[in-house]
This record gives C-alpha cells, sequence and structure tokens, in this order.
C-alpha cells in the first residue's frame, strides 16, 4: 500500500529537522513542504494544526500528527520493521522518553532568550542553557549514543542544537569543546549518518541565519 | 507479579503525583506510597530525581521513573493485561499524547497567574484559563471520555486538575462549572471512578496545603513545571496567601482580594 506521507516543515527548525531525521533513518519515503514562517503560514498548516498552528506536522495518508517528539514516536510506531529509535525494555523507553523531554523543556526553552535578548539578559540565559548542556554531557558519559550503541529518540531531540553550537560560541564568547567535549564529539558520530548529514545545516549558515532572525527579532 | 517492588514518591496536593496514583489504582497495581515533605526532601528523592528533585517518582524493583505522563505511559506499558490507558492504535495514540502534552502546556502555566496576580492580570489569566478548557471541551465532543467510551490516558492527564478548582474558584471569584458544563459533567463522571475518587486529593485540603506554604518558594517551583512570576511577585503573592489563610483560619471565610 502506497502510504502518502508529507511534513509541513522549515528547513532551520529544529523540531522540524527531528521528524526528518527520522523518516530517512526509517527509508520512508515523504514530501517536505516548507513554510514560509512566522507570518505566512499555509492554509494547510492552520488546517491541520489548528490547535497550536505551528510546525512541523506529520500528515500521514491525509491524518495529522503535531509535536515533534510524539510524531519521532509514532513513526517508529508505524515503521517498526527497520532502526528502531526506542529501546524495547519499558524502563530504558521510559529513560530515553525523560532525556528528549529534558532537551525539550530545559536546552530549547533556553536557546530561545539567548537568540532573542541582549546584555545581561542573554548572559543569564547562555549560562543555564550551558549549565543544561552540560547534564546533558555527563549523561551522555563514554556513550556513542545516549540510547546507547544505537543512535535513537534522545539523539534525535537534540542533534539538531548541534549545527548552533557555533553560534552559541560566537554569542557567548565560549568554546564548546571546552564547556562539553563529549557532546561536541557525539555531534561530530550523528554527523557521520546519512539521515543527519543531509538534513541539518552547517554551523556556518546556521550562524548567518541566526544573525538574520537576531536583526528581525532584538527588543532594542 | 511475585516479587515486585512498587514505590511511589508523591506529594498529596500535587496534580502530577495524582495523575500516577490513578494509573496504577486502574491497574490494581499494589505500591508503597511515600509522602515527600517538598521543603524537606528525602534523600531517595534527591538520589531518585537528581535531574530535577521533584514528585512523582516511580521506583520499579528500584529502578526510577521520572515526568508523570512518561511514568503513566509506563504503567500502561508494563501492567498492559488490565485497563489499557492508550489507545492500541498509533495514530489514536499520537492524538492522546497530543492532548495531554496540550493540558500540560496550557492549563498549570494560567495556575501560577491565578494565584498571584489581581485585576487585569487575574482577568487575563481567568479568560485563558477558561480557553484552554473550552478547546478541551471542543475535543471531548459529546464522548463520555476523552478516549472515547472508555477512561484513558487523557482523562488520567486532566483530572487531577479537577481538585485545585476550588482553590482557583475561590481566589479568582468565577464559577468553572457555569462556563464550562461539558468539563463539569466530564469531571464528575470520572469521580465516579474509584481509582479516581481515592486519589484525587481533597479540594478544600489542597486551598489550605497551598497557603499553608505560600512562603516557601521552592515547594511552589517544584509544585509546577511551568511557572510564569518573577521572584519579587512571587514572594508578594505568598504573602498575600498566607495572610490570607491566617484571616480565613480566625474568621472561617474564604477571602481573597
Amino acid at each position: 500500500m502506497a502510504d502518502e506521507v508529507i511534513v509541513l516543515d522549515h528547513e532551520y527548525s529544529p523540531p522540524a529537522n527531528r521528524v526528518i531525521i527520522a523518516l530517512k533513518e526509517k527509508g520512508v519515503a515523504f514530501v517536505s513542504k516548507q513554510e514560509d514562517l512566522p507570518n505566512n503560514k499555509s492554509s494547510l498548516l492552520l488546517e491541520m494544526n489548528p490547535v497550536h498552528k505551528q510546525i512541523p506536522v506529520l500528515i500521514h495518508n491525509g491524518k495529522p500528527i503535531c509535536e515533534s517528539l510524539i510524531i519521532v514516536e509514532y513513526i517508529d510506531e508505524v515503521w517498526n520493521d527497520k532502526s528502531p529509535l526506542l529501546p524495547t525494555d519499558p524502563h530504558e523507553r521510559a529513560h530515553s522518553k525523560f532525556w528528549a523531554d529534558y532537551i525539550d523543556k530545559k536546552i530549547y526553552t533556553s536557546a530561545r532568550p539567548v537568540l532573542t535578548t541582549k546584555g545581561e539578559t542573554q548572559a543569564a540565559a547562555m549560562k543555564e542553557l550551558i549549565s543544561s548542556l552540560k547534564i546533558l554531557d555527563a549523561e551522555l558519559g563514554d556513550k556513542p549514543y545516549f540510547g546507547g550503541k544505537t543512535f535513537g529518540i534522545t539523539d534525535i531531540a537534540l542533534i539538531p542544537i548541534y549545527s548552533r553550537f557555533y553560534t552559541l560560541e560566537k554569542f557567548g564568547n565560549l568554546s564548546m569543546n571546552e564547556e562539553c567535549p563529549k557532546l561536541v564529539a557525539w555531534g561530530e558520530r550523528c554527523l557521520q549518518r546519512e539521515s543527519v548529514s543531509t538534513t541539518l545545516h552547517n554551523q556556518y549558515e546556521t550562524y548567518d541565519f541566526m544573525l538574520e532572525i537576531r536583526k528581525k527579532l532584538v527588543v532594542e | 507479579m511475585a516479587g515486585e517492588e512498587v514505590i511511589l514518591l508523591s506529594v498529596y496536593a500535587s496534580m502530577f503525583s495524582m495523575r500516577v496514583r490513578i494509573a496504577l489504582a486502574e491497574k490494581g497495581v499494589k505500591y508503597e506510597l511515600k509522602e515527600e515533605d517538598l521543603t524537606n526532601k528525602s534523600l531517595l528523592l534527591l538520589e531518585m530525581n537528581s535531574v530535577h528533585k521533584k514528585v512523582p517518582v516511580l521506583l520499579h524493583n528500584g529502578k526510577p521513573i521520572l515526568e508523570s505522563l512518561i511514568i503513566v505511559q509506563y504503567i500502561d506499558e508494563v501492567w498492559h493485561d488490565k485497563n489499557p490507558l492508550e489507545p492500541s492504535d498509533p495514530y489514536e495514540r499520537a492524538q492522546a499524547r497530543f492532548w495531554a502534552d496540550f493540558i500540560d502546556k496550557k492549563v498549570p502555566c494560567k495556575i501560577s497567574l491565578q494565584w498571584a496576580a489581581k485585576g487585569e492580570e487575574l482577568e487575563a489569566a481567568k479568560k485563558e484559563f477558561i480557553e484552554a478548557l473550552k478547546v478541551l471541551e471542543g475535543e471531548l465532543g459529546d464522548k463520555p471520555y476523552f478516549g472515547g467510551e472508555e477512561f484513558g490516558y487523557v482523562d488520567v492527564a486532566l483530572i487531577p486538575f479537577y481538585s485545585w478548582f476550588h482553590a482557583y474558584e475561590t481566589c479568582g471569584n468565577f464559577k468553572i462549572g457555569a462556563q464550562c458544563p461539558k468539563f463539569a459533567a466530564w469531571a464528575k463522571r470520572c469521580m465516579q471512578r474509584e481509582s479516581v475518587s481515592k486519589s484525587l486529593a481533597d479540594p478544600e485540603k489542597v486551598y489550605d496545603f497551598r497557603a499553608l506554604t505560600g512562603l516557601q518558594i521552592f515547594f511552589i517551583i517544584y509544585m509546577f513545571d511551568f511557572y510564569c512570576l518573577n521572584s519579587l511577585d512571587f514572594i508578594r503573592s505568598q504573602v498575600r496567601l498566607l495572610l490570607n489563610f491566617v484571616i480565613r483560619i480566625s474568621s472561617k471565610q474564604a477571602v481573597c482580594y
């Protein structure tokens, strides 16, 4: 049966990147529709995600699934014949979901003020972001991936932020290799995967894009 | 199952702890309940949830599971022989998780605003809160439960907030049931389930509990996953709450301003 899989997407959106990476890991054929954000959302997006009106949205045979980590779990459940993204053991599954949730709460929430504020507010947000990344650095430890030997949901949750490490270094005047050396090595390891390298923009393109966004968003 | 050790680190008035208590009761799991004092957290809590230091924490044969919705999913997977909570169809399951996530994003934040604010801020917070409930009412429709005919995952995620409604209504001077009748009917239906009625905190106790610990900032921070106040507003709100409580106890009358 031919599946119709569409992703309402944006090339620089980390939550959208997660969905694309997951689909590529599973070898699922899909169509990506780039949204013109934030002010020109398509009528398809507004219809498929009327509650939050946000990307990403996965449309599978006409039915929408929203919220990036929920979409990744859905992808794992439906296309369950290859590349499992979650462990089978219930306790390990809960552990993976906990860290993916941590990334959503701590990394993405403090990343935004780093981008959109300045001075002391930005410095405080940067400090919090770095301390959360250090906790992830410790959690990763000497494992190749967060789940152990296999690339999984926690790696997918975090890897889009790796493209922003150069931006963080420039904004915070710091070295990510000094702050979170294990994460840097992990990021490079993940970039060896085709699903990741063909989805994420490189650090410098991302930095240019962040500067453009910052011009529009920073309150002067 | 023989030889299972299940312990729940919980706080009586915590909506997130209540979710887990309901799920365990639905599955008929025997467990030991350890009530935490958030102003004096046990070493066990600090060890088992070293990242967030929050309740609830489920300990299953010594291994911790954290975050209320993740715990509920875990309980549903492990004790899968009875009262399934999540739908079996992947699409329906994704929808249920979406709505539980909506609840987490839209309901607790408004609570913080209602406790601290007055005047225009309070009215705005009430409006947003009611709007969130109305969206949920729209999703519920004419179904007896969010999952359809059977009590399920989204119902478990939402019903604990019902025990806090008396506190909001008292402080916000409004009647939630009058504005959201479908929601009120659904809540009453859920309360008829033993798992719910035995797990939900007494609304009066929730109100007093909240006022009593008003000056304890860490308790409040850990009670809610999201809070929207800066610390000075927060301290002011807690002093007001405590005074309110003292007046209430002495005059046996709820006073909110």
